[in-house]
This record gives C-alpha cells, structure tokens and sequence, in this order.
C-alpha cells in the first residue's frame, strides 16, 4: 500500500476524519463556486472566460453538492439512520427541486388567482368571470380551441401521410431529415422564418416575401397576411404545423415500421389493396403511437407563446391564453388574472396528468 | 376456372395501385413537400448573405438566376450583428446557459432516477406519481410565485437562478426517462455490486452512470436543445439586458427594434439556429432516439 492509499483508506473508514475532510471540501468549495459565480456576472470579466467559469462552476457544483451529502451521511454513527438516510441523499436534490419549482408555485399560483391584481384581497372567483366574459379572452380561448383542433388534426394526418409515403421511396431519410429539421429551430427562429415568408410590401414595389410574390406573380393584390382577421390565426398556426410535423413523423414512422410484415403479406394475399391495408392494419395498429404523439402535439399547442409573441404579440385577434397571460403578468400587473389564466391552462391539461399518473401506477404494481 | 381469372385481375388491380403509389407521382409529391418544408429557411439563410439594397428590391430567389455572381453575395450582415447587435454576446450568454442547465438536471435526476430505480425509502411510490403528473405542468403555473421568489433572493437576472429555473423545470421529465432506462438494467449486476462491498454511491457513479451514458447522451441532446430554443423562461428569469440576453430574447428583441431590417433579422435568425442545425446534422440518430424514448410511453 501507498502512503497516499493507506491515506485514503483510514479517511474513510474513520468516521470523524472523514467528516472533517467533508467539512473542508465544503468550504473551500463554497468560497470557489462564490468566487466563480462572481466572476461569470461581474461585467469586466471577458466573456469566453466568463462561459468556462459557468461550465465548470455548474457541473462541479452539482457533483460536489452529492459528494458531500453523502459524505455527511456516511459519517454519521448509526447504521440504522445512515440506512434511512441513504435514499434521500439521492433523491432529496431531485425532490427538493421538484417542491420549490412545481409544487410550491401551483399551490401559490392557485391560491393568487382567487386573490385581487396585487394578491392583496381575496376577491372570490371575479378573475374567472373575468377570464370567461371579457371579448378579448373569449377571443383567445376560441383561438385556443382553434390551434388544439386544427394544428393537432393537420399535424398528425401530415406526419403520418409523409411517414407512409416516404416508406415507399429509396430517399425515405431525406425527406426524413428535411421534415424534421425545423424541430431543431426554435420557435423565435421560426418565426422570423415565416414573418419574412409572409412579408408584406405595398404593392408597386417588388414584393420580397414569397407568398406574397406568389399571389403578384398570379395577378392578385398583395396584402398584411398577419393583420386580418380571422385568417391571420392560421398563417400563425402554419408555423407550428411546419414544426411539429417532423416530431408526429419520426414517431408514426417508427410505428408503422414496428407493424409486422406477415401480418401485411397475409393481408396482400387475401386480396387487399393498399388502402384497405393502411385503414385495416395499419392504423389500428399504431393507434397508441397516434394518441400519444396527438397528446404531446395539443399539449405544446395549448401553451403556445412564443409564435404569438414574436408575430403579432396578440394584436389583430390573434391573442391565446399563454400570451395574455405574459401580457397580464408583466404589462397590466394584474397578478390575479395572470394566475386565473395559468390555472385554467393546468385544468386544461388536467385529464393528461390523470392518465399518465394511472399509466404509471399500473405499470409499476 | 372462374377463381383463376378473378384472381388475375384482382393481380392486375394491385399493381396498377402499386406502380401509383411507387411511381413518379409519389416522388413529385415527396418532393413537393420537401420543397414546401425547405424554402422559408432557405429564403432566410440566402437574405442573409445578400447586399441591403438587394435585399429591399428584389425577391430572395432572383439569386438563383446567378448563383455564381458572387458581387451579390456579402458576409457584412453578419459581422454587424455579431458586434452592433449583440448577438455575439447574446450567443455566449446562451452557451452559459445552456451548458449548466443541461449537465445540473441530468444529474440530479440521474441521482433520482437511481433511488427510484434501486432503493427503498417511505412514499417511493407516490412520489414518483407525483413526478410523472407534474410532466405535463404548464410553465406557466410556475411564472408568478418563482418570479416573486427570485426577486426577494436577487436571483432574477443572474445566470445561477436560470440555471436553477431550468434544472427545476427540467426534472419530471428527465427522471422519467433516466427512470426508465436504470430501472432496467439487470438487477445481478447492481446485486454483485453490494456483496463486493460498494456503497450506493460507488455502484451509482462506476457502474450505473457508465451503463447509462447512452440514454443520458440522448436525453442530453434534447435538453440542450431545448434550452437553447427556450425563449419564455429566459425572457421571464433572465430578461433581455444585454449583459445576459440569451439569442432567442435577443431576436425577438430585434424583430421589436429592426421591423423591416431584414439583412440584420435574417443575419441574427442563422446565427442562432447555427448550434441547433450543426448539433441536428451531426447527431440525428441520438436525436431521433431521444424523441422515440421520450414519446413512446405508456
């Protein structure tokens, strides 16, 4: 045995040692990750520098948080509590985090959305009569129900529709590719993408946005394709289509891959065509995969913001419930529509939770 | 006799759908909708690279007519937005959150994920419930309450509290999946492990993360991606002061100030789907892995 080993060996099998080297690390490593944390916000501090402080910071951070909790447990005397004990060094960040950033707001959040526009006074469900009668919400509910219904059914038909077709060419994954990428952009970036598609310039002068070229080239006018209404909702909805269409096809194609081919010869074989097999088989087949990439599809759709946000920010009656409830939060200050708002946002997701809790728990007994 | 030639004709029948289905038309139509899905980005990457003054007289595509006259090609946008526009900084910002906010979730919930996975503590069930019910938790239940909460502890505005915001957002999910793939790795091995005399935290940091390092690589490239994408959290924790601007603040900010300033938006929109796309076209399989993980639960 080394020194050094012999060194190790008697730091962790002597409990108060061990403490104290935990102690020690401790320390030090709060002064470092002070010290670090300083750095990264201090305004002198050149950039790039600044970028590897906050990686290692964070990334050591974390670790070191383990290390030490489970060296503060290891050194405890009982057995019988550092058993006990044991799991929720593990688990106890993970849960920590999960009480202060989930479960604390959503009891918080439910609680201010029975309380006045500073969460002063308890004004009763006001907020919600308020959200359930004013034109403008009543206008972003309909766009709500309008984006859940159209961008779920159009992204899923097109996912599955490219998924099939695409099957049956030798360039299946690049056209794969091609549908998917957008998922990679965000949604800011795509929706600069389509502003500029749908760029409107009066007419007379060269028209740079492509529809708009389009309609020129065809002998129509040219027109603001995002400020008229009720039109304008699905040039916004088109961006979200554009997105998750490559999400519904990857998921549906792998499904349809997944369907077992004797079960199709065999289909072929009795006298089956093409379509028959696809609405016969197919789809009865993949229809777990349908539901579930429909779920995850309405549920982005339902907190959609960003695309409001950046194309119209909610003007021209394209408002939805996410955006109006940014704009009641940081614009009107009026922290209990806001909250009202958020919570019907979480009723409507609701049944979602239900299911996938039950789900679990059947899976796991 | 009669089944024979009912049975030829129904042959005749197949392949006439067949040599539709697999023909030309279906390649026109595949490629159509290629073309559909490509042109906005493409219009957007070729403005970018184009002279002010072409950008505002004429359609993007005229370039096609001459793509090799490169006087009508200009890399000057890109310069001004990197300096004048802060979206060089703004690229820095977005790295030092996403790299921290991207190795903290997995972390603590690789840690979680064990626990659930292999050890027995009071309320392991109802917990883990609890998690897989917060998965699907709108962002914004959670805006009001944190944002008061970072004000009073000064975390609003500072690269810890988004890192933080972002590892806590982050949770449900990434134990989930993490959960999933640990809780199936073969039960000998954690068992060999014990009678060898390894604590917990050995066998989790030697032999569980090692096993796991796929599914982690996967899970980690989504959520990298997504924080990159992510533009509420940043906007509500972080705000758009150029000293923390992550890009996707900082864009929407200049779609806000540059209006009509397409050399500059379009300059600025690249720049910010630089990581995504090189991460997209260099890592696709583990992408694709990702999402089939990710989505075909239940």
């Amino acid at each position: 045995m080394t020194t050094l080993q012999r060194w190790g060996w008697t730091l962790r099998s002597d409990r108060r040692l061990r403490l104290l080297a935990t102690l020690v690390v401790s320390g030090l490593a709060y002064v470092v990750l002070r010290w670090g944390l300083g750095f990264i916000r201090s305004d002198g501090s050149p950039k790039i520098a600044a970028m590897l402080v906050a990686v290692t910071v964070g990334v050591v951070g974390a670790w070191l948080l383990f290390w030490i909790l489970d060296n503060v447990v290891a050194s405890i005397p009982s057995e019988r509590i550092r058993q006990a004990l044991r799991p929720f060094v593990f688990v106890g960040p993970g849960l920590l985090l999960l009480f202060v950033f989930q479960i604390y707001p959503t009891v918080n959040t439910t609680l201010i959305s029975f309380l006045d526009d500073r969460s002063e006074s308890f004004v009763g469900l006001e907020n919600y009569v308020f959200a359930f009668t004013t034109d403008d919400l009543l206008i972003a509910f309909r766009n709500n129900l309008l984006w859940l219904i159209i961008v779920t059914s159009l992204t899923v038909s097109l996912g599955l529709l490219i998924a099939v077709l695409a099957d049956r060419v030798k360039f299946e994954s690049v056209v794969k590719s091609t549908i998917f990428l957008p998922m990679a952009i965000s949604f800011v970036g795509a929706s600069l993408i389509w502003k500029f598609v749908y760029a409107y310039r009066p007419p007379g002068t060269a028209q740079i946005g492509l529809i708009n070229a389009i309609v020129s080239a065809l002998g129509g006018t040219p027109r603001g394709w995002l400020t008229h209404a009720p039109q304008n909702s699905f040039f916004l909805m088109a961006i979200m289509i554009w997105i998750q269409t490559g999400f519904c096809m990857v998921i549906l194609s792998a499904a349809i891959k997944g369907v077992p081919k004797e079960l199709m010869e065999a289909a072929r074989v009795d006298g089956a065509n093409a379509f028959q097999i696809f609405f016969r088989i197919t789809l009865p087949y993949i229809r777990g995969s349908i539901i579930t990439v429909a779920t995850t599809v309405a549920l982005s759709v339902l907190r959609v913001f960003d695309i409001v946000y950046v194309m119209t920010n909610g003007q021209f009656n394209t408002e939805v419930i996410a955006n109006r409830m940014y704009v009641e939060m940081f614009k009107f200050r009026n922290f209990g529509h806001a909250g009202a708002l958020a919570v019907i946002l979480l009723v409507a997701v609701m049944p979602v939770m239900i299911v996938n809790v039950r789900n679990i728990r059947q899976q796991r007994s | 006799m009669s089944v024979e030639i009912l049975s030829r004709d129904a042959a005749g029948l197949r392949y006439n759908l067949r040599r539709i289905l697999t023909g030309t038309t279906l390649r026109l139509v595949l490629l159509a909708i290629c073309l559909l899905w490509t042109l906005p980005t493409a219009g957007v990457l070729i403005t970018s690279f184009r002279p002010y003054n072409d950008i505002i007289s004429s359609g993007w595509w005229t370039v096609l007519e001459t793509p090799f006259d490169f006087t009508q090609w200009t890399l000057e946008h890109y310069g001004a937005v990197m300096m004048e526009e802060g979206v060089g900084n703004a690229f820095l910002n977005s790295l030092i959150v996403s790299i921290p906010s991207t190795i903290i979730p997995i972390t603590v919930a690789a840690f979680a994920a064990y626990a659930f996975a292999w050890m027995e503590f009071p309320g392991r069930d109802a917990f883990f419930a609890v998690l897989v019910g917060l998965m699907v938790m709108p962002l914004q239940m959670a805006l009001i309450p944190m944002l008061r909460v970072y004000t009073r502890l000064g975390l609003s505005g500072s690269f810890l509290g988004i890192w933080l915001a972002h590892t806590g957002f982050a949770i449900p999910l990434a134990v989930y999946l993490l959960y999933n793939f640990i809780s199936q790795l073969p039960r000998d091995l954690i068992e060999a492990a014990t009678i060898d005399g390894a604590s917990d935290f050995q066998i989790f940091t030697n032999v569980v993360l090692r096993l796991s390092m796929p599914a982690i690589a996967s899970f980690a490239i989504f959520q990298f991606l997504w924080i990159w994408n992510d533009f509420l959290v940043a906007l509500v924790f972080l705000g758009g002061g150029r000293d923390v601007a992550v890009l996707t603040t900082q864009l929407s900010q200049l779609v806000g100030t540059q209006g009509q300033g397409w050399h500059i938006l379009t300059a600025a929109a690249f720049v910010s789907m630089l990581v995504p796309l090189s991460l997209f076209f260099s890592l696709q399989r583990y992408f694709v892995r990702g999402l089939l993980a990710g989505s075909t639960k239940g």
